[in-house]
């Protein structure tokens, strides 16, 4: 890509400082993210964040597809809550058709978000670390993290790219043995987490390099669009699940973990007290799990399982025309945000009536928590940028899109 | 929930904060409004954007204090062609409201928000990039996503999905 040859996107302010470029290849950057620094000594002095390595141009992409097509496109946005995308991407084709789904899909879909954010939390717990400089904790993160990619592969026969919730409800019943599963997995969870807390929440070394780094306040990360536990890190107090509930998250009590100490180590300890959280509602929801069918009845939408495909005429039909010719959206645009595990994801889609969306935007988390970065490591140390953007949890999948 | 005919008379919408406080600010400013599946657009007059984007921002019953997104629609052929959307949250009331300007196919151009909130940053870049509409007064408008040297729009609706190049 061209983006290696342009001339570096700032100029050294004044004599003494020099300009340093940190990635796309560093391992600290969590995928392909490149910062070009202004530095004198070790403080930093600017950062120009420079993206789009990763620029696939989904959004293009989608307005080629059907809407059911999009579904497996969603995945490979943010590859580390895939199943985070296709809810927020389903609710909002759904809100578009004015489809009511069945309770238990529901629930299914929150059980399986929140095993999402657990799994996602996992990653950046163990890479965040890795990046800080303790090992241990990223072999003890992966393993409990193997742990739900299993569960997802049980469910949908992929450990990443699901794609297994489907406009109108989700693609199949769970198998068997699968609440079994997610229940040893919830029940062993919380002692797992308390060794995550043994090795870092009183390491001194881990204290030291967290506390008190890079600080922003409640006003600038809000100005700057900082979502999730960035933002409840700052001291605001919000959360969609909890705010501005989809998919009866209303009918689960969890908490929602709020710090005003602004710094690394507080959105360490958010996010590790979320993995709780959402281990509660696990719970939750396989103590409450309604029965009941997991797809809409709306045959022009929702594909006939396969039994009555093969022995039903009109089942059959159905099927045709929906692989074929998709189905039509009515006119209309929504916004739908969901709380993913790094903020809130926003899915804009307008629909011109057609079967297939003519505009799909995706508003990522990751997205707008990268502009907090300069603010956070402006007039600091060299050092502590590397912590910094671990803090921040950025996908650049999500980022790059 | 079923569908619902969209409300577009803008004297029922004055219940919501948004569509009040505007009308009262300037009548001029609020073209249209919409309310359809629970969400609340308004079609704003494009010279009057930021300062729209101001006043719901400062206004003590309103409190859009967030800016959650901003994209654009291009409804190429009809005109004017692109739309460009910015989605506002208030925080302390849990609402959205959804902003909409339009702007013609030829030199599209609108003024930037970054002085209101400065997360319009890299949302309005993206949009300069892909859709190759300009913001007024933009720190740095300059490609995001795609190469500097790049030529063409890619999410313009007459930039082809596949053979290009």
């Amino acid at each position: 890509m061209g983006h290696l040859t342009t001339s570096p996107t700032i100029e050294p302010g004044h004599d003494g400082t020099m300009i340093l470029n940190m990635g796309p290849q560093h391992p600290s950057t969590h995928g392909v993210l490149r910062l070009v620094l202004e530095i004198e000594g070790e403080n930093v002095i600017r950062i120009m964040p420079d993206i789009g390595y990763l620029h696939t141009g989904i959004e293009k992409t989608c307005e080629a597809k059907f809407y059911q097509q999009v579904v497996v496109l969603t995945d490979r946005i943010d590859y580390l809550c895939p199943l985070t995308n296709n809810l927020c991407y389903v609710l909002a084709v759904e809100k578009l058709l004015g489809l009511e789904i069945p309770e238990r899909a529901q629930w299914l879909r929150v059980l399986l978000n929140e095993l999402t954010r657990i799994n996602s939390h996992l990653v950046w717990l163990g890479t965040h670390a890795l990046d800080i400089g303790a090992m241990s904790v990223f072999l003890y993160c992966f393993r409990e993290r193997e742990d739900v990619l299993r569960i997802f592969e049980m469910v949908s026969g992929q450990r990443m790219m699901t794609s297994y919730f489907r406009i109108g409800g989700l693609a199949l019943e769970p198998p068997l043995g699968f609440f079994d599963r997610v229940k040893k997995f919830a029940d062993s969870f919380p002692k797992r987490v308390d060794e995550y807390e043994e090795l870092l929440t009183s390491n001194p070394i881990w204290v030291e390099r967290t506390k008190g780094v890079a600080y922003i306040s409640q006003e600038d990360a809000i100005a700057l669009g900082a979502t999730g536990p960035t933002l409840r890190a700052s001291g605001v107090d919000f959360d969609l699940r909890r705010d501005i509930p989809y998919s009866s998250y209303d009918k689960f009590q969890f908490e929602v973990p709020v710090s005003t100490d602004s710094d690394v180590f507080a959105r360490y300890i958010l996010r590790v007290r979320e993995m709780r959280e959402s281990n509660k509602i696990v719970q939750q929801a396989l103590a409450g799990m309604p029965s009941g069918p997991v797809k809409a009845d709306a045959p022009k939408v929702v594909l006939p399982d396969r039994e009555a495909m093969k022995t039903q005429m009109e089942s059959l039909i159905y099927h045709f025309k929906i692989i074929t010719e998709g189905f039509a959206v009515p006119e209309g645009e929504v916004y739908q945000a969901v709380e993913s595990p790094r903020g809130e994801m926003g899915y804009y889609v307008v629909s011109d009536g057609t079967a297939k969306p003519y505009r799909v935007h995706m508003r990522g988390a990751s997205f707008a928590n990268l502009q907090a970065l300069p603010k956070m490591c402006e007039g600091r140390l060299i050092a502590d940028v590397v912590a910094a953007i671990g803090s921040i949890d950025i996908v650049l999948g999500e980022i790059d899109r | 929930m079923p569908l619902v005919p969209a409300i577009t008379d803008l004297e029922l919408l004055t219940k919501h904060f948004a569509v009040a406080q505007l009308l009262a600010w300037n009548r001029a400013a609020v073209l249209s409004a919409k309310f359809d599946r629970d969400e609340l657009s308004v079609s704003i007059a494009p010279s009057h954007i930021r300062e729209s984007c101001a006043i719901l921002r400062d206004d003590s019953q309103a409190q859009f204090n967030f800016l959650s997104d901003i994209t654009a629609v291009d409804w190429y052929p009809s005109e004017p062609r692109f739309e460009v959307v910015y989605h506002l949250l208030s925080i302390p009331r849990r609402d959205r409201v959804r902003l909409k300007v339009r702007l013609p196919g030829s030199d599209p151009c609108v003024e930037s928000i970054t002085t209101v909130w400065p997360a319009a940053d890299f949302f309005e870049r993206e949009i300069f990039d892909l859709f190759g509409i300009q913001f007024h007064g933009h720190p740095y408008l300059r490609r995001l996503m795609m190469p500097e040297d790049w030529e063409g729009y890619p999410l313009r609706k007459d930039y082809p999905v596949e053979g290009y190049r």
